[in-house]
């Protein structure tokens, strides 16, 4: 069975977040999702355009709506950034707002979804379950949702967004042994990583702390931001915090391609600053 | 009963609260400081006035005291806080306003970077309307730190491109008609 799907991939999953866009298409490939990439695409804007320009910051998102609106196939979307500002627009449009720069046509015949929840709710655990050949057996990661995909609520519709499970039970399926923890929402402090390091590498060094106290070898992130925050400044933020962190950080979609048994994944593993090939030979699991 | 170490004696400004809750939509008068946003705020301990007390402020029309501080500049925009306001206040766009009106006053931030870096980071989309990360990071350092900070950050962006993170070459894409439109369209509104 194949489902078909507008694509939007977002800035960095050709960059810094390549293992992620790869391991989506890999993933999609091997599920019978027909990523369709949407033609001529454009930034969301992300959080400098709502801290700079609340115009710009609702134009940007709302033009790649309106391109998806022609194709009146649903929009599945793997940054929680880009999720979040083009659900934002969608509210701006279906409340029938002008917004100024755009055509303003929009029929909104068709839904926005996070990759995640999509694939847990559209494919389904039984389709899931069907291509898992070799489980996630003695991996005991902590699952990390962030902020974005599931607050707030009023614009991502999320149900339960102090405590999303969707990827919990995603890991369960494919085999791991999913710890629980009370950090699987907090911030890891987004660009604060680049403007005010001093900030940020506290947010993120306490998620690394209550991971490992949580008993977890691995987090398992869904977001570009997040995963790059959690495991570029692990070096740094072990020096000043006189813990040891080297604490591998997937992206859920690499974990569903090393449990479908594809090798073609092996190749974004090489592209994490902590490397996880070291924690996956242990489990035996490449 | 002591209720207060100090007392400060304040002239409210409703005009300054009112031109707040305008631009951003919000209905600040209806915060009855119940805490949660402070409670829940990841970045709190990184703040000089705490959430629930720059909405006081706000509500108070204290325009000085609100726009010399760094709490808007540093909120993350986590949304915690507007998911958790028990009166629906959009606590995290009031913040994104804040740092509006604080450019529009022409105040230079304490922590001077953010702006820098949102300035970097939609340059790269008016240009390639898309965000190119290198460009945008080289920009950034660049305005921010200078020749040497850029050495200096060199160190992770090599490590980047090694790890085929960051591609060297420009990207092709240029912004496409609608991108240019909305730069055009938008610039200087509010």
């Amino acid at each position: 069975m194949t489902v078909k799907v507008s694509y939007y991939p977002g800035c960095s999953l050709d960059g810094t977040a390549r293992e992620y866009g790869e391991s989506v298409e890999t993933v999609a490939r091997l599920l019978g999702i027909d990523l369709r990439e949407l033609e001529d695409w454009t930034c969301c804007g992300a959080s400098s355009a709502h801290a700079s320009n609340d115009a710009v910051a609702v134009a940007l998102p709302a033009s790649n709506l309106m391109i998806a609106d022609k194709t009146g196939m649903d929009l599945v979307v793997p940054c929680a950034a880009c999720f979040s500002r083009l659900k934002f627009a969608e509210k701006e449009l279906l409340a029938g707002k002008e917004i100024a720069g755009t055509s303003n046509k929009y029929e909104g015949k068709f839904q926005i979804k996070y990759m995640l929840d999509f694939i847990w709710n559209d494919v389904g655990e039984k389709a899931i379950a069907e291509k898992v050949k070799k489980p996630l057996s003695g991996l005991t990661p902590v699952c990390y949702y962030g902020c974005l995909t599931t607050r707030p609520p009023k614009i991502t519709d999320a149900t339960n967004p102090e405590n999303p499970i969707n990827m919990d039970n995603l890991m369960k399926i494919l085999g791991a042994d999913v710890k629980a923890w009370s950090y699987k929402t907090n911030c890891c402090g987004g660009s604060l990583m680049v403007t005010c390091p001093d900030i940020a590498r506290k947010m993120t060094g306490k998620l690394l702390n209550m991971a490992q106290e949580a008993g977890a070898d691995c987090i398992i992130a869904g977001c570009p931001i997040c995963q790059a925050n959690l495991d570029n400044y692990q070096e740094e933020i072990s020096k000043e915090s006189g813990k040891k962190y080297a604490t591998p950080v997937f992206y859920f979609t690499e974990l569903m391609g090393l449990a479908f048994g594809d090798t073609s994944v092996k190749k974004s593993l090489s592209r994490h600053m902590v490397d996880p090939r070291p924690l996956l030979k242990k489990k035996g699991l490449i | 009963m002591k209720v207060s170490e100090t007392t400060q004696t304040v002239i409210p400004d409703r005009a300054w609260r009112d031109k707040v809750e305008k631009l951003s939509g919000q209905n600040i008068s209806a915060c009855y400081q119940c805490e949660k946003c402070t409670n829940g705020c990841p970045v709190a301990f990184a703040m000089d006035i705490a959430p629930h007390r720059l909405m006081h402020s706000i509500h108070l029309g204290l325009k000085d005291t609100v726009l010399q501080k760094n709490t808007f500049w540093v909120c993350a925009s986590c949304e915690t806080c507007t998911t958790r306001c028990p009166n629906g206040i959009d606590i995290a766009h009031v913040m994104d306003t804040l740092k509006q009106m604080s450019l529009l006053e022409g105040k230079k931030p304490e922590r001077k970077d953010i702006p820098i870096f949102n300035n970097a980071f939609l340059a790269s989309i008016k240009k390639h309307g898309r965000m190119d990360e290198l460009e945008m990071i080289t920009d950034y350092t660049l305005k921010s730190q200078g020749p040497a900070g850029l050495l200096k950050q060199s160190g992770m962006g090599l490590k980047m491109v090694a790890k085929g993170k960051l591609g060297l070459l420009p990207r092709s894409h240029r912004a496409n008609r609608q991108v240019k439109n909305i730069f055009k369209q938008t610039e200087g509104q509010q």
